[in-house]
């Protein structure tokens, strides 16, 4: 073989950047979050669970764009329970824990919606009413 | 026919993994032992491939050279085009591989009423390559949030960057509509520009076309098809398998196995093609040696171990032979005694 110098560190690069997962991980594959099922014991939401699992940022783009764009503000029924369109208005109000409920799976999966942008979480809601009585 | 053979091949490919995955018990197969299998492939014929390179000897520059080269003082040389030194050869590789200078020099050639041969400058390949390879790179990095646990804080920016329009839900990337945009390119360049279709194998169309069919089942997983795409146990299921304890907790979608085996499809065919040049662009002769053959002697290594053979020595051996033939000599035979 020619050129060892310059063969022999290339390929260590190359299996370095192939095993560098492996090597990032140490062996160790974390636990897999749980989210927190809603405090307050519903059992009922408006799509099946595994759809909301895998659709519901679907859905919640579709309610964003329907109440904020084309002013339908219409109430979503499910198994006759009525439902206002909205992340605060109809999810957190179960849901009401964001960062047991939204960010463990979101963290795990290195995801970043931008929902909290503008929207506020049921405690960050409580701190500015309070501010604003005082 | 060769990119209908090509598609036909990713077709039944595709039909494989789907209908294969739903089978009970082969979503370990599909899942598991299919990736470890293509990634040692790949990663052993990869350095297989580089190792047989190497041993082929490079025995005088070949460089090509596109400037003036190093000469009489007075004389500038072109640094970057013509280098004859180490550094000046490691800023022209650089360059080469991150911004591709040899396919900026791409050049379109028509006949014309005459007849008369034209050449003009045509950046499109150059343009569409940079786009394909650069948002390939940017797929790759983006994958590896499903691979590392906890991800790096710097994989946000990654995604926050690519998926800067916020488009729908999940956010469109930016990566997914350019390496679309680029297949399409390098593949209609190869059936429409006759040279180029002239020479095209079915090796040049073949990974193309698988390499759509992997961005577009992406594409289908992560807007469209949903149904079963459960993204904690698609990381599970990655983070298992690069801490060797691979776990397929609940059922995933069929696009989530034709997806994973359409890649590992490119890992195994990836040694064995001219995908290789990622690795083959570091050795390509032309590009990383030094146009220094004025200054510095290059030897042969095939040469034979040729002694060197005096005169004098010739003379000892032959010197019989010489003085029976009548030949002058130098040195006289021995008198005999006797």
């Amino acid at each position: 073989m020619y050129n060892k110098g310059t063969i022999i560190p290339g390929l260590i690069i190359f299996v370095l950047i192939v095993m560098s997962p492996v090597l990032y991980n140490g062996l160790k594959a974390g636990s897999v979050p749980k989210p927190e099922p809603p405090p307050g014991g519903e059992k009922q939401c408006v799509l099946p669970v595994s759809e909301m699992r895998d659709k519901h940022m679907q859905l919640l783009n579709e309610w964003r764009d329907e109440v904020l764009r084309d002013d339908e503000r219409v109430t979503v029924v499910a198994d006759g329970k009525q439902y206002r369109k909205g992340l605060q208005l109809a999810c957190m109000q179960c849901h009401t824990n964001k960062e047991k409920f939204c960010d463990s799976c979101h963290e795990y999966a290195s995801v970043k919606p931008y929902c909290w942008d503008c929207h506020l979480t049921p405690a960050q809601q409580k701190a500015a009413l309070k501010k604003e009585t005082h | 026919m060769k990119y209908a053979f090509s598609f036909l091949v990713v077709i039944v490919l595709i039909v494989v993994a789907g209908l294969g995955s739903q089978i009970q018990g082969m979503q370990y197969v599909f899942g598991v032992a299919l990736p470890y299998l293509a990634i040692l492939v790949f990663a052993g014929g990869f350095i297989y491939r580089v190792v047989q390179w190497a041993k082929s000897p490079v025995p005088f520059p070949i460089q090509t050279t596109c400037g003036q080269a190093a000469s009489l003082d007075f004389i500038k040389q072109n640094k970057l085009e013509c280098p004859n030194t180490t550094s000046e050869v490691v800023a022209r590789m650089i360059l080469e591989i991150v911004t591709f200078r040899s396919l900026f020099r791409n050049t379109k050639s028509e006949i014309h009423e005459g007849p008369q041969l034209t050449y003009e400058s045509s950046k499109w390949l150059w343009v569409f390559s940079l786009m394909f390879h650069y948002s390939f790179l940017l797929i790759i990095i983006r994958h590896m949030r499903l691979f590392l646990d906890p991800a790096p804080f710097w994989m946000a920016w990654i995604e926050f960057g690519d998926g800067i329009f916020q488009v729908g839900a999940p956010n469109a990337y930016i990566t997914d509509a350019t390496i679309l945009m680029a297949i399409v390119y390098l593949f209609g360049r190869r059936i429409i520009n006759r040279h180029v279709k002239y020479i095209s194998l079915i090796n040049d169309f073949f990974p193309l076309v698988l390499i759509f069919g992997i961005a577009c089942t992406g594409i289908l997983m992560r807007y469209f098809l949903r149904t079963d795409v459960d993204i904690l146990a698609i990381k599970r299921l990655a983070v298992g398998l690069v801490t060797f304890s691979p776990v397929i907790g609940v059922k995933i979608g069929a696009i989530f196995y034709i997806h994973l085996f359409l890649v590992s499809t490119l890992l195994i065919y990836f040694p064995f093609s001219k995908l290789m040049h990622m690795g083959g662009v570091f050795l390509s002769p032309t590009r990383n040696l030094k146009n220094n053959s004025r200054a510095v002697r290059h030897i042969n290594p095939w040469n034979p171990d040729i002694k060197p053979h005096s005169y004098a020595g010739y003379e000892d051996e032959f010197r019989e032979f010489m003085v029976d033939a009548g030949i002058p000599v130098e040195k006289e035979l021995p008198v005999e005694k006797g």
